[in-house]
């Protein structure tokens, strides 16, 4: 039997990180994930978990941590948000390289400058290309799931890559929700035993972690490389299914909501698709043929099923939560509109970059963005590729 | 030596046969200068020995014999930290030539 728990979101991956029980956990606290660390640390001094619990100097060496870690065979995991994942920058490209399968909970946090602790998706987009799988979740229960999941999908031997979950800062990390926590054991057994490939500890192989690759090979680990990250979306797909079979809560590679007969979209991930499907419920109660499609998935990113779920509206837009600047639109816009490339006829697909920085989005803003779709769909012309929500102009 | 194509690699760059670095010839990459062994003025310090960054020099017994050319990329720190009276290591002038063998 499941029970039903009173947490936030850093409560919940730590809650996740105990029935997992993972041999190394190595993270230096940083806002808003603090408390997953920190939680982790009191289950640790409280006889609750075995693993080992280390806190280095920095995320930098945390991350260091983790790759030594998994590198002996460890199944390991940490967590951390902003700038913290920023300064594992390098780690994390060494870590996807060595195809480690660490584990990382992101309390999705705004980047400096300005200094700000609260919530957008500019740490991990910022990440977007360091090879890791990016898993995205709207509330405390899927960050939960997220996580435990994740282990699996990071696991997979043709998959064998790292795995980050992001939960919005603050509005996730720090919102009480009351969560379907499962049973340990139930948990541990979903997980399974954790078996590490070559791990270093092995002593009786003598193996290299790590090598000097000068022209010659360099080319051929890299494309090695993708293979596990183009191996994931059937994994993904499984073990969500597994999930959903074992606990009543099957995952995929986004949520659609009220997509049928839908001529518009509005595409947002994380915490604000649940504000969005208040939008969606009062827009439709007043005629309106508008849906929202909630990427899960960023990494890899599913593109024809996100085409084919899009291809046959009118307008779509696509709101993210950071900036790419100089680019042509958005990290989640330039995927969505590049995956829709080939199809014709396919809709008109625009960008809307809000909440910047913890910067509120209201039902109100969901409802101006559904009003410009409908204009768009009726005129069949897009005045404005490009803007901005909840924006003081 | 044939090279693998990207299928045949082992996961996650591991190399397999650790300690295969001894194939790859460091002494390909000299280019127009390599240290001289004179043996009469040596005082077996082994400070060469200790500096070297590629184990090129050759030892026999207890003794420092002289250079492995094979591994000796001439970087020339060997003869800058020969201690003894009169420098045990030169650095000479070395026709170029392109090896067989090493990395591309
Ligand atoms: S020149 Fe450099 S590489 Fe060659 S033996 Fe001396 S120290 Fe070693
Ligand atoms: S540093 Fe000079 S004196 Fe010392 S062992 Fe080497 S060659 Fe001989």
């Amino acid at each position: 039997m499941s029970t039903l728990k009173t947490l936030n979101g850093n409560q919940t991956i730590a809650e996740a990180v105990r029935q997992v029980d993972p041999d190394v956990m190595a993270a230096y606290p940083i806002t808003p994930s603090t408390a997953i660390v920190e939680t982790i640390a009191k289950f640790k001094a409280d006889g609750l978990i075995s693993g080992e619990f280390v806190c280095p100097e920095s995320e930098h060496s945390a991350m260091s941590v983790c790759i030594g870690a998994a590198s002996a065979g460890g199944r390991v995991m940490t967590a951390t948000a902003s700038q913290g994942l920023a300064l594992m920058w390098e780690m994390l490209f060494i870590a996807a390289g060595l195809r480690l399968p660490i584990v990382a909970g992101i309390a999705n946090r705004a980047l400096s400058a300005p200094i700000n602790i609260h919530g957008d998706h500019s740490d991990t987009m910022g990440a977007r290309d360091s090879g890791w799988i990016q898993i995205y979740s709207e509330n405390c229960q899927e960050a939960y799931d997220n996580f435990i999941q994740a282990f699996r999908i990071a696991e997979h031997l043709d998959v064998r890559t790292p795995v980050l979950v992001g939960l919005d800062g603050f509005i996730i990390s720090h919102s009480m929700e009351v969560i379907q926590v499962e049973e340990d054991e139930k948990i541990k057994e979903f997980v399974g035993e954790y078996q590490p490939v070559y791990p270093l500890l092995d002593t009786s192989r003598k193996i290299t972690v790590g090598p000097l690759d000068f022209t010659d090979y360099y080319f051929e680990h890299k494309r090695s490389q993708m293979e596990g990250i183009e191996n994931a979306p059937g994994v993904i797909q499984q073990v969500g299914k597994e999930y959903g079979e074992k606990f009543g809560r099957p995952y995929g590679f986004f949520e659609e909501y009220r997509m049928e007969d839908a001529e518009t979209c509005i595409v947002v991930m994380s915490s604000a698709a649940g504000t969005c499907k208040d939008a969606i419920d009062e827009l439709r109660n007043e005629g309106k043929k508008i849906g929202l499609l909630k990427p899960r998935i960023f990494r890899p990113f599913p593109d024809k099923e996100i085409a084919e779920a899009l291809k046959g509206l009118k307008a779509v837009a696509v709101l993210d939560r950071s900036t790419c600047p100089g680019a042509f639109g958005a990290p989640l816009f330039t995927e969505v509109r590049n995956a829709l490339y080939d199809y014709d006829p396919r809709p008109k697909v625009v960008n809307y970059v809000y909440g910047l920085g913890g910067r509120d989005i209201m039902v109100e803003h969901f409802k101006e963005v559904a009003e410009k779709l409908d204009k768009i769909a009726e005129t069949g012309k897009v005045e404005e590729m490009y803007g901005y929500l909840n924006l003081r102009e | 030596m044939k090279k693998e194509t990207w299928k045949e690699l082992t996961i996650g760059t591991i190399n397999l046969e650790a300690g295969n670095s001894v194939q790859n010839l460091t002494g390909t990459w000299r280019s127009g200068h390599k240290p001289e062994f004179i043996e009469e003025h040596c005082i077996q310090c082994f400070f060469c020995w200790l500096y070297c960054p590629h184990f090129a020099i050759l030892v026999e017994g207890d003794e420092v014999k002289g250079i492995d050319y094979d591994y000796c990329t001439g970087c020339g720190m060997c003869a800058e930290e020969c201690p003894s009276k009169e420098k045990s290591i030169v650095m000479v002038k070395e026709e170029v030539k392109l090896a067989e063998g090493g990395t591309e």
